[in-house]
């Protein structure tokens, strides 16, 4: 519970990144066993500010008080001994590592030289017991789901004395039941005096929190406020700087034919457990089919077989009629089926190319962004041709020579009795060449022109892989940057991608940003099957408005769209049905409309259908 | 699941035990077999041979661990132990002069001040490596392949060709055994009679070990090799340990570079290394970046080459340049076929920022 006292001030900090003013005279207070949450898109400075308080960077100006005394951090272990911990938007954890070694790590308990490993152990399980932190010190981190590693970070800073806990961004990767054990450790934390300041920019885990509100935007603190007296609208208004739709509009679905069919497919995950059991549904065009679930049941497996990326033990997947099970990513592509992967820094996009490269990373191969060969690049390609021709025609000269020493000279020769060919050949050379002279030029045309065209119709057969048969342009071999500029040019205004320009490298830009040029390229196909995993997640709330309206834009504009969230909320808001996975399989399929959010919370829990749909939601929508 | 997770873990590592264990009863039966077929001697003087290959080997290893698992790729140690070599032969060499005080040519003080010369070299080396890649931001490799080539070219300039010393190090421990002591004699022929490098190399394998695994040190050594940022947020200074484990790391290089100047061949000659600082990577991978697995791999290693050195001797007709290649054909095999998944410490060979 909030008192008076104030544990910490950041006071006037300004803190100037090359091209970025990261923090802009902010000013901050945080009282004893309060949760304040900072509030702010990507790119506010949130991290940066908590990083300064925490000792990691260093403020150009600006002061920092705790408990009314003013410090400066060279380094986090001054932090440290001043009472604050913090637990980073990216966990700071070794993954190799146990649960107790990566607690002690830098503050260890040692007996003389040595570890004391007992002694660290019994004291995590003290803080675990103490703090209601369940985990086991014996664990090793990369083998805890990340609802677990968290509350590793979080006795981390505990197990150092912590008074004051910084939470960046805690609960983009949590599943919401971890959510709401998260919260009620915090609860916990806040009823027995530790002070929070709690990150994020989901408004809905504000509300729930916070005691108090204090919104960034741009580095500067734009506002602040208490929950009692602000609406998820108002705190995004504050946020973004204009009025946002939280709920995405949309008309009733009208669906079409069918454009993705599922039938009884069956997957392995890495560890090869069973990850998807006889799971079977359908997509057809017009539709939003969510895909509920708490994550970790199937769904990552699922997406992954659909877009080749896994292979399926069992079962049939179809696309547009086309059977395309266990197909190449590239077939799948082909098939008209765009893409948004859930883990857009591993398979979304590659971070050291370029913009208007990774806009095409989906259609390089085709016109015009690989054109025929032009003047210039003539040569090059003429290289390109004459390696493999010479390579066949020498491979077609040495066969054609061996034929003649095994086959045809000991044939011929036999027919005038000869049988000693050796002997023979050897005479054979002490004779007039004219003959051999003909042979071989014969020989060099016939073998030159048999060359020549398999070598052609190599390259060819390599460089038109792709488009499919009867498509207009031809495919050259050529990467022709002109029209690759120029679709990316379209695609980041469209798209409203925000980029210096299409040569930055793709990693460079922010998450939100990211996400939209992944967007661009999948949706800007207008694909007939879409499959979007995830496609808001850590991203700020004007671009999640965004990428709503461009998913209901490509339903409407006729597209299957196959939604995998584990945010309920955008499941509600965008599926016409929804499909419940549960354990690799699914348990219930809904129409939107005549599901409360409680009952699906159940399903994905692990409810029985019946159980739950019984109460019809009348009952408890009312 | 969780404790699903810790008895598959404890299996492993009882597996890891028996497997040990039966290797080093076969091991001792197959010395016993070969004993009774070619006699005593040619065993011992095998077995003798395997440790005398394996010790710069294991040293070597030794030096990629210090500096892999704090999160820097050293291919630099064939030239840190080159260098070592020469620096410490020609300390002997220095001392060895009729001009140089006696106090100083006795035997104890002349070669404690050459291994000491050396090592230290090996160490100052190590730092130059630290100082490449750390605060100036060098490949890894290419700062490595600057140390070897500096190495090579140095020492190749500054070699005087028949230099002489006054001796190499004599067995620290001479054995009392008698032949009529039967097994224990040879037994003694192969624990004893060893020069100090032998068995302070043991001894660095033992102690290295404990302070890797069960030491605040080594939890951090360990930490910034695999995520040097969660490290560096719990207010551990990653570079400080980055060059104080390369100097280690050099220094290790280094005493295998003296143990070949200074107790195994006792003179320098031009590139006399001869590669044993990579085999020591491989053998380092072997061992999955663990002391105890690199020095069996070092063993392993010693063993093939004074299998190789004995099997020239028979007549066998294999032309001695295949017979030659075995201990490094050894390497390729165990490295493919027997090591399965090594996973070296995450963060090595990149560099890290302190933001
Ligand atoms: N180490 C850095 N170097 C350069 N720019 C940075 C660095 N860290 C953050 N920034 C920039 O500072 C701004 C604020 O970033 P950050 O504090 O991470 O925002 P938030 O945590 O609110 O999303 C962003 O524009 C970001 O690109
Ligand atoms: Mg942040």
């Amino acid at each position: 519970m909030p008192t008076d006292e104030i544990v910490l001030e950041a006071i006037d900090i300004c803190k100037q990144f090359p091209g970025v003013r990261a923090n802009d005279h902010v000013n901050l207070s945080l009282h004893k066993g309060e949760i304040l949450a900072l509030l702010g898109e990507n790119g506010a400075g949130k991290s940066t500010l908590m990083n300064i308080i925490y000792g990691l960077y260093h403020a150009d100006s600006g002061a920092i008080k705790v408990k009314g005394r003013e410090v400066t951090f060279v380094s986090p272990r001054e932090a440290i001994h001043s009472g604050i911990g913090m637990v980073h938007q990216h966990f700071q954890l070794i993954p190799v590592m146990s649960v107790a070694d990566n607690v002690v790590l830098g503050e260890e308990v040692t007996r003389g030289v040595l570890l004391d490993q007992t002694e660290a152990a019994r004291r995590v399980r003290e803080l675990s017991q103490q703090y209601n932190l369940a985990v086991e010190p014996g664990a090793i981190i990369e083998e805890l789901p990340v609802g677990m590693q968290q509350r590793v970070e979080i006795i981390k800073a505990l197990y150092r004395d912590a008074e004051i806990l910084i939470l960046d961004e805690p609960t983009a990767v949590l599943t919401p039941q971890e959510v709401e054990d998260l919260f009620k450790i915090m609860r916990d934390l806040s009823d027995r005096g530790v002070s929070i300041i709690f990150i994020t920019h989901k408004l809905k885990e504000v509300l729930a929190v916070a005691h108090r509100i204090v919104v960034m935007r741009g580095g500067q603190v734009v506002g602040s406020a208490l929950p009692a007296e602000s609406t998820p609208e108002s705190l995004a208004a504050l946020m973004v700087g204009r009025e946002v739709l939280l709920r995405v509009h949309k008309e009733a679905a009208r669906p079409k034919d069918v454009v993705l069919e599922v039938a009884n497919l069956s997957a392995h995950d890495d560890r090869q457990h069973p990850a998807l059991r006889k799971v079977s549904f359908e997509v057809r065009s017009g539709e939003v089919l969510g895909v509920a679930g708490v994550q970790g049941n199937g769904q990552t497996e699922l997406v992954e077989v659909l877009t080749g990326l896994r292979h399926g033990d069992s079962g049939q997947v179809r696309i547009n009629g086309k059977d395309l099970t266990n197909a190449s990513p590239r077939a799948v592509t082909s098939a008209s089926c765009g893409h948004v992967p859930e883990d857009r820094q591993r398979f979304g996009l590659v971070g050291d190319y370029t913009v208007s490269e990774n806009l095409v990373l989906n259609s390089y191969f085709e016109p015009p962004y690989a054109a025929p060969p032009s003047w210039r690049t003539l040569p090059l390609v003429a290289v390109l041709f004459a390696v493999p021709a010479i390579a066949i025609f020498a491979a077609l000269a040495a066969l054609w020579g061996e034929i003649q020493r095994l086959v045809v000279w000991p044939l011929v020769l036999s027919l005038f009795g000869i049988t000693d060919v050796e002997a023979a050949s050897r005479d054979a050379m002490k004779g007039p060449y004219l003959i051999e002279l003909v042979e071989t030029v014969v020989v060099a045309l016939v073998l030159g022109y048999v060359a020549a065209r398999l070598a052609f119709w190599l390259v060819n057969w390599v460089s038109k892989r792709g488009p499919a048969a009867g498509q207009t342009p031809r495919a050259g071999l050529v990467f022709n940057h002109t029209a690759v500029d120029a679709h990316a040019s379209g695609l980041v205004a469209e798209y409203d991608i925000r980029t210096p320009s299409v040569e930055t490298p793709g990693g460079s830009l922010s998450g939100g940003n990211q996400q939209k040029l992944v967007v661009a390229r999948e949706f800007g196909r207008r694909p007939r099957l879409l499959i979007a995993a995830q496609p808001t997640r850590g991203i700020d709330v004007g671009s999640i408005e965004f990428i709503h309206q461009q998913i209901v834009a490509q339903r409407d504009a006729g597209a299957a769209v196959l939604l995998v969230s584990a945010e309920l909320d955008e499941i509600m808001a965008l599926s016409d049905r929804i499909v419940v996975m549960y354990k690799g399989e699914i348990v219930a399929t809904v129409d939107a409309g005549a599901v409360t959010r409680e009952q699906l919370g159940l399903l994905m829990a692990g409810a029985h259908a019946e159980d739950v749909l019984r109460s019809r939601p009348a009952a408890s929508a009312a | 699941m969780l404790s699903t997770v810790m008895v598959e873990a404890a299996a492993r590592s009882r597996r890891t035990i028996w497997m040990t264990l039966i290797g080093v009863v076969l091991a001792v039966v197959a010395a016993f077999a070969a004993a009774t077929a070619v006699g005593p001697e040619t065993v011992v003087a095998v077995i003798n041979a395997s440790i005398r290959g394996a010790i710069p080997i294991a040293l070597g290893a030794m030096s990629g661990i210090f500096s892999e698992r704090s999160g820097v790729v050293n291919i630099g140690i064939e030239g840190m132990m080159l260098m070592a070599a020469y620096v410490g032969f020609m300390i002997n060499v220095g001392l060895s002069y009729g001009s140089v005080p006696a106090a100083l040519q006795a035997e104890p003080v002349r070669l404690g001040l050459s291994i000491a010369g050396g090592v230290l070299v090996g160490g100052l080396m190590g730092l130059l490596h630290a100082l490449l890649t750390v605060r100036f931001r060098v490949d890894h490799i290419i700062s490595g392949t600057v140390i070897n080539t500096l190495a090579l070219g140095l020492t190749g300039y500054l070699y005087l060709p028949g230099a002489t010393t006054g001796g190499r190090l004599p067995p620290a421990v001479t054995s009392p055994l008698t032949p009529d002591a039967g097994l224990f004699y040879w037994v003694g022929e192969i624990v004893l009679e060893k020069g100090l490098i032998t068995y302070l190399t043991v001894l660095l394998i033992i102690v290295f070990t404990i302070a890797l695994f069960r030491t605040a040190w080594g939890l951090r050594t360990r930490a910034i090799g695999e995520h040097p940022r969660a490290a560096d947020t719990l207010g551990i200074n990653v570079h400080r340990l980055q060059y104080l484990n390369l100097f280690f790391s050099g220094c290790v290089a280094g005493l295998g570079g003296v143990f070949l100047t200074l107790e195994a061949v006792g003179t320098f000659e031009r590139g006399m290394t001869n590669g044993r600082g990579f085999i020591a990577l491989a053998v380092m991978i072997f061992g999955k970046w663990h002391p105890l697995g690199a020095a069996a791999g070092a063993l392993l290693f010693g063993f093939a080459t004074a299998l190789q050195g004995q099997l020239q001797f028979f007549n066998i007709k294999i032309p001695h340049q295949f017979v030659g290649m075995l201990p490094y054909l050894l390497t390729v095999i165990v490295l493919a076929g027997f090591v399965g998944r090594a996973r070296p410490p995450a963060h090595s060979g990149k560099p890290y920022d302190v933001e």
